[in-house]
């Protein structure tokens, strides 16, 4: 019955998002239009660490500094984490009210809203300019696809995942992606200071 | 809960109706097999029955879903989801100019291949879906190491512009499909877990520093060479790309409906 009801919704689902393209695209058209690369053009649902539903969209109008981690790794991923506050701790002043920086989850099975939460305060960055971001592995693996990060899981608890700290304008265009760990993040800092500062 | 199952029993009946028709999915019943790639510990992997397209999806399958959807058109996609080369050589949005309308269709990114297959409310094969499926020759299951059926790949990948062939005309395996060898390469829906870069330059596969965990995933048996090609070329995409000799098919985990072509 469980199987019957979950065929029946992703059958469902299927067609929706089918339908969907079509209903966004005349409604960009009446609204300011979205750019061609930009992240916005993602239908995508998102859920941060508050249990808040949030379409990518609603952050239009910001520098978006963003990373693809999971709560559960031990190694690279803290080190990505530090890097993240690293960045954030060396923004110009008047830059930071523009500036959200993104910890969206690879891993949404074991990375529940709770689970984000608890990161967040375990962190320290359970408050603005930090979110947290989980959705659902289909979502998951096309905005993986849009920043360029591979990833694959290699066990229950684990993940082999690219590196890589993306910078969006505040249009949502890729401007600028660091990879690797502990690398110099001169040239990050740069960018996001350069865009706020048109804002 | 009784109008729930009613409402589903009217659903399933009107989908079997429509089972009779012709789906053109092949059953591959489920299995386990040691990729060459992304095993951890040389463990087999478990793939759950599924189905998958009989053939790679052709070009006026695809007008018809260019047609339906006037945001996936050469002249309309947007930049995030194709690069400059989507559909390079069909004539105009509406037109495939020389291409054979029974030819794979090609030079689509990912993002259109991934809607294309939800538009027929299926889905694109896993990587290891089609690892699976692909390793069958005419008789067995797993013919990966057979010496015939990996010259057999080989020689094919010395070939050029078999993407101008129609569909259908490569060996049927023994689950009943065609092409997955000879003539195109095929998106899968997670072609961005690999850690290899075609650029030789980039390749840093055993590099912590850039691939996490990445110690963990290796190649079981590097001697496979023909599947190690299909690894590295994955491992070179990107979503937006779209290149001549890359094509795609659709998969499902329930039994498909009618065909909505």
């Amino acid at each position: 019955m469980k199987k019957i009801t979950i065929a029946f919704l992703a059958l469902s689902l299927s067609f929706y998002s089918c339908k969907d393209s079509d209903k966004k695209e005349s409604k960009a058209k009446t609204k300011k239009e979205i750019s061609d690369l930009s992240i916005y053009n993602l239908p995508s649902k998102w859920t941060n660490q508050d249990g808040k539903d949030i379409e990518l969209k609603s952050l239009r109008g910001n520098v978006l500094v963003m990373v693809m981690i999971y709560t559960s790794c031990k190694s690279a991923c803290p080190r990505l984490v530090a890097d993240m506050r690293d960045i954030e701790s060396k923004l110009e002043k008047k830059t930071r009210q523009h500036v959200k920086l993104i910890l969206v989850s690879i891993d949404p099975n074991t990375d529940t809203p709770e689970r984000l939460k608890s990161f967040a305060i375990e962190n320290k960055m359970n408050q603005d300019p930090w979110i947290f971001l989980r959705s659902s592995e289909e979502n998951t693996r096309e905005f993986a696809a849009v920043l360029a990060v591979n990833y694959k899981q290699i066990s229950p608890i684990d993940f082999s995942h690219s590196n890589i700290i993306s910078v969006f304008n505040p249009e949502g265009e890729l401007v600028f992606q660091q990879e690797g760990l502990g690398v110099s993040n001169e040239k990050t800092i740069e960018t996001i200071n350069l865009e706020a500062a048109k804002l | 809960m009784k109008k729930h199952i009613f409402i589903l029993t009217i659903f399933f009946s009107v989908l079997s109706v429509m089972n009779a028709q012709e789906t053109g999915m092949a059953f591959i019943k489920e299995g386990s097999f040691i990729p060459l790639y992304g095993a951890v510990s040389k463990n087999p992997v478990a793939i759950k029955s599924f189905y998958m397209d009989i053939y790679p999806v052709n070009n006026s399958q695809f007008l018809k879903f260019v047609q339906k959807n006037p945001s996936y058109r050469k002249s309309k996609i947007k930049g995030i989801f194709a690069d400059k080369s989507y559909l390079s050589y069909w004539k105009s949005d509406l037109d495939f100019g020389n291409a054979k309308r029974n030819s794979p269709v090609t030079s689509v990114s990912w993002f259109a291949a991934k809607k294309y297959c939800e538009c027929q409310g299926k889905r694109l094969a896993t990587m290891d879906e089609w690892e699976y499926a692909a390793m069958a020759d005419t008789k067995k299951i797993d013919a990966r190491t057979k010496k015939e059926f990996n010259e057999y790949i080989l020689s094919w990948y010395e070939k050029s512009r078999t993407y101008e062939n129609e569909i259908g005309k490569t060996f049927k395996n023994y689950w009943g499909i065609y092409d997955m060898h000879g003539l195109v390469w095929e998106w899968t829906s997670d072609f961005n877990s690999i850690f290899l870069s075609g650029e030789s330059r980039k390749d840093k596969s055993t590099d912590k520093n850039l691939f996490c965990g990445s110690a963990s995933v290796n190649a079981t048996d590097l001697m496979d060479y023909a599947a190690f090609m299909r690894y590295a070329s994955r491992g070179s995409l990107k979503a937006h790309y779209s290149t001549r000799n890359l094509g795609f098919r659709c998969a499902s985990t329930t039994k498909p409906k009618s065909n909505l072509n």
